[in-house]
């Protein structure tokens, strides 16, 4: 039996909500126009969070931006390390990224890994003009030189602690919760 | 989710739950296939080695280009290029490719049990391309990839396979492996090239064609092997064309959108006619399509580390 | 030098003997056979708790000398069938050179008495070179020593020299040994025709091949007047062919294997080289009908068919391993274990397929306990736990289908001569 995790919810529903919207207009703002913009989830929590934008953006503009999905399990450097391997869902991005602003939609940024996969997933498939980054959480403890044009929230943690992101569209909550590794029962 | 082998071996030991992940990881890769750069870093720096024992062609480019198009390293190693054909045995060779350190041993011989002798004494994860008339494990997932993309599923099918039965061991795989996804097959060919008891392996067996052909979603003609044509399994090739070759009249029995499927290398006017080969029920060429997708996911899904116990 | 064998459980089916008594052994032979013997200056060899037999004999087994030595060797051969508790084999003349001559008859006994093991008869070949051409020199042989004639590793193909060597060796009265397979319809298998071949892919060993021969061979025999043998059967169909014939009168006896009796065609879906033989293991059809054969009084001796092979050239893809599993250090274990302690026969019905039976084939006055006789003995524990290990063989070949195996029972003390060749106690 583990003993019971410390847990510490650092965004609950409505606090995603207005994040989402204040990010939205920070998209506006940093491209001016939604002509030749679309959005790009990763598998699997970036993609609820890129289609809430994009609906935000229709909102606020009138105009819905295109929504991709992108999977990069076949980009990950860790393949050989982990003893499951991720089932495959498919790459859906039913539009041309040639010459298109693609915003990357995540739901937490760490160590930038799964960011410097999902930008060579995004080369093979096209050649965009201009990449930028959006994430709901960054957390630190980056191991590449990567970062963020949109951040919903920063949030302090040690290494070792768990940030879980839980959306409506795929788990029961709209919610972000730390929690301590449980101890190690000696 | 993963395969509880790190091997793949045959379809045989293999579970429902495992074919169908292989199935759906497959999707994945068809679209690779379609794209403009058709390759993904997945498998940089692991080295696969194409240990073809026996002659093969389509085979052989198809792990190859799946190899490829994963990032693997990809060496060839073939038996009329190599000490194998100077009496070296299979262990010795086998012993030698594994001092290169592969990471994965793909092979096609022409033996039965030869991938799994290779398993018993070998370190790299081994993929049976073809042993002898045992299994063709990949083919079998390739076809029923095929069939599941034309018919939604593969429960409930009726599958009929015509042919010489005796010396295929594609209708063995795909006969276990159809067989555990539901489907109802028949096999059908002259009697004396109807293994016997073959129907234990849970499929019907009957040498009247039409009898098989009846009903049928899909149509799977198998090989009429060259060397078997004058060793007196039948009368002539003529003759086995008039009495089990696959022609648009003995169709007609199957049900009106049965697909037609063959492993290839055809025998256009013997096994299958030329206008059925090249007819729209034919899927024969996305089989061949398919067949690579279905290699990149096997490849991808035996990558991993052998399992542990816990994993998040 | 007298030797008493005290409180051991004498089972003799010659002389119809289950009783504790005791053996008093003299100059090699049997002395005395009596409830209560006094010691006085003998050697007192207590087995209360044990089964003493007459000795066991093997009457199929393969040497490999000369010729190929690496396998097995006569005096490893004879050691590991002293292991097994048998006081004497017989051994086949499929050696490089063909053993189909006095020469080789003579040197393959030389090399046995060198060993000072177990009995080792030989068998000499049927035709030249046991090529199913011409007669070899049976009369020559027979008198040099060898007991049998077989062109056993392959069948006398022509019906013809069947039927001439089965009129010729009437007149020593020697049994001629047919493994029995016709050519033609094995053409290549390598496992037994059925559903295990038809889902490994392999070319089928179909069980028919061999009935047609077993009837052939009856058909000549009852013709001709020789007496056939027909060498490890295995299956339902010759065993019902020569229950009939048996019948009938006809001069045909008969072996089966403890492989057979024991394993079917399921055992070779791991592709183990260890479970590939010739003839192949059968259906379980065919397993009931060695049994029945075995309980009914059909089958004349069980031999083991011990064949040798060396561990890298059965460590080979499976179509590509030569046929053949070591016995000799198995049999005794496997009979008791899955034969007498699962009731299919009695002990004394399993000490005669050792025994009496298979020296009855070959024509030999040996294989009972009786006054006056050689004192070959084979002392057996009923109970032993026995875990078959390829370590403990004497044998060069590990090539058994039963390595890891736990058994309950085994011999424990082989006895020629009344000389102990081998001692487990």
């Amino acid at each position: 039996m583990s003993p019971p995790e410390k847990s510490i919810r650092v965004m609950d529903a409505d606090y995603i909500t207005r994040t989402l919207s204040r990010i939205a207009y920070e998209i506006l703002e940093k491209n001016r126009t939604l002509d030749d913009l679309a959005l790009v989830g990763i598998r699997s929590r970036g993609v609820p969070l890129a289609r809430r934008l994009a609906e935000k953006l229709k909102e606020i503009t009138g105009s819905e931006p295109p929504v991709g999905e992108l999977d990069i399990n076949l980009y990950r450097d860790d393949l050989s390390r982990i003893a499951y391997h991720p089932v495959l869902k498919t790459t859906e991005i039913p539009f041309e990224i040639d010459d298109k602003t693609v915003v990357l939609v995540d739901d937490v940024l760490f160590t930038g890994r799964t960011i410097r996969s999902a930008l060579n997933a995004i080369m093979d498939l096209g050649r965009p003009s201009w990449v930028q980054l959006g994430v709901l959480v960054d957390r630190g403890h980056r191991e590449l030189p990567v970062r963020a044009d949109y951040i919903g929230k920063n949030v302090a943690t040690s290494k070792t602690q768990d940030v879980i992101v839980r959306l409506t569209e795929i788990d029961d909550a709209d919610e972000v919760v730390i929690t301590d590794p449980p101890e190690v029962a000696s | 989710m993963k395969l509880s082998s790190r091997h793949l071996l045959g379809i045989d030991g293999m579970t429902a739950e495992e074919i169908a992940l292989i199935l759906d990881t497959a999707e994945g890769f068809v679209q690779i296939s379609e794209r403009e750069i058709k390759k993904v870093p997945t498998l940089r720096g692991k080295t696969v080695v194409n240990f073809f024992v026996e002659p093969s062609t389509r085979t052989r480019s198809s792990f190859e280009l799946a190899e490829k198009r994963l990032s693997a390293d990809a060496l060839n190693f073939s038996a009329n290029t190599s000490s194998f054909s100077k009496g070296e045995s299979l262990l010795d060779t086998a012993k030698n490719l594994e001092a290169m350190s592969p990471d994965f041993i793909i092979i096609r011989h022409s033996e039965p049990g030869s991938p799994h002798f290779l398993a018993r004494h070998i370190d790299a994860a081994i993929v049976n391309a073809g042993d002898g008339a045992h299994e063709h494990p990949t083919q079998a997932l390739l076809d029923a990839f095929t069939i599941r993309k034309h018919k939604g599923r593969l429960d409930g099918l009726r599958v009929a396979i015509v042919g010489d039965i005796n010396h295929s061991r594609v209708v063995r795989s795909n006969v276990l492996l159809l067989t555990l996804m539901g489907a109802d097959v028949v096999v059908s060919g002259p009697p004396t090239l109807l293994p016997r008891e073959f129907d234990a392996m849970g499929c019907r067996m009957t040498w009247k064609v039409e009898e098989a052909l009846e009903g049928a979603d899909v149509v799977m003609a198998l090989r009429v092997q060259h060397e078997r044509m004058n060793a007196g399994y039948f009368p002539t090739t003529r003759e086995y064309a008039l009495q089990f070759g696959i022609n648009s009249t003995r169709l007609k029995l199957a049900k009106d959108d049965a697909i037609v499927m063959h492993p290839g290398p055809m025998n256009r006017g013997v096994e299958l006619s030329g206008d059925l080969a090249d007819g729209n029920r034919s899927v024969i060429l996305e089989q061949v399509a398919n067949g690579v997708a279905v290699r990149m996911a096997v490849l991808y899904l035996l990558a991993g580390e052998p399992a542990r116990e816990t994993t998040a | 030098m007298k030797r008493l064998l005290k409180n051991g459980r004498v089972v003799d089916p010659a002389s119809a003997t289950d009783a504790t008594l005791d053996i008093l052994i003299e100059d090699g032979r049997i002395a005395a056979i009596e409830e209560s013997i006094e010691p006085g200056k003998s050697e007192v060899i207590e087995l209360e708790g044990l089964t003493v037999c007459p000795g066991f004999i093997d009457m199929h087994v393969h040497f490999r000398e000369p010729g190929q030595e690496w396998k097995e060797s006569v005096a490893t051969g004879a050691a590991a069938a002293a292991s097994g508790g048998f006081t004497a084999v017989a051994c086949m003349p499929n050696t490089v050179p063909v053993m189909d001559n006095r020469a080789l008859v003579e040197f393959v006994q030389a090399q046995a008495r060198e060993a000072g093991m177990s009995r080792v008869w030989p068998i000499g070949a049927v035709t030249k070179g046991q090529d199913g051409k011409e007669l070899a020199e049976i009369g020559d042989m027979n008198a040099a020593g060898a007991v049998a004639f077989s062109d056993d590793g392959r069948p006398i193909r022509s019906s013809q020299m069947m039927r001439m060597a089965l009129e010729y060796s009437k007149i020593f009265g020697v049994p001629i040994i047919d493994h029995c397979e016709d050519p033609d319809l094995v053409a290549g298998g390598v496992v037994h025709e059925g559903w295990v071949s038809s889902r490994l892919g392999f070319k089928g060993w179909p069980g028919v091949a061999e009935d047609v021969i077993v009837a052939r061979n009856i058909l000549l025999s009852d013709y001709t007047g020789g007496h056939v043998h027909i060498a490890h059967m295995s299956t339902a169909g010759s065993m019902r062919l020569v229950r009939e014939a048996k019948a009938r009168g006809s001069r045909v006896t008969c072996e089966v294997t403890p492989h057979h009796l024991v394993l079917d065609h399921e055992a070779v879906m791991e592709f183990d080289t260890y479970t590939k033989m010739n003839p192949p293991l059968r259906a379980a059809e065919d397993l009931d009908g060695l049994l029945e054969g075995l309980a009914d009084g059909t089958v004349d001796a069980i031999a083991t068919d011990h064949a040798p092979h060396h561990c890298d050239e059965k460590c080979v893809e499976f179509s590509r391993a030569p046929f053949g599993v070591v016995g000799l250090e198995t049999a005794v274990s496997i009979c008791l274990d899955r034969l007498v302690h699962r009731d299919i026969i009695s002990l004394s019905r399993m000490v005669e397929l050792f025994s009496t039976g298979p020296a009855g084939v070959l024509g030999m006055d040996k294989g009972k306990l009786a006054v006056g006789a050689e004192a070959d003995i084979t002392v057996l524990d009923l109970d032993r736990e026995v875990t078959v290990d390829a370590d403990d063989f004497e044998s060069k070949s590990e090539n058994s289908p039963f390595l890891k195996w736990k058994l309950r029972g085994g011999p424990v003390m082989t006895m020629v001569d009344g000389r102990i060749i081998h001692d487990r106690r």
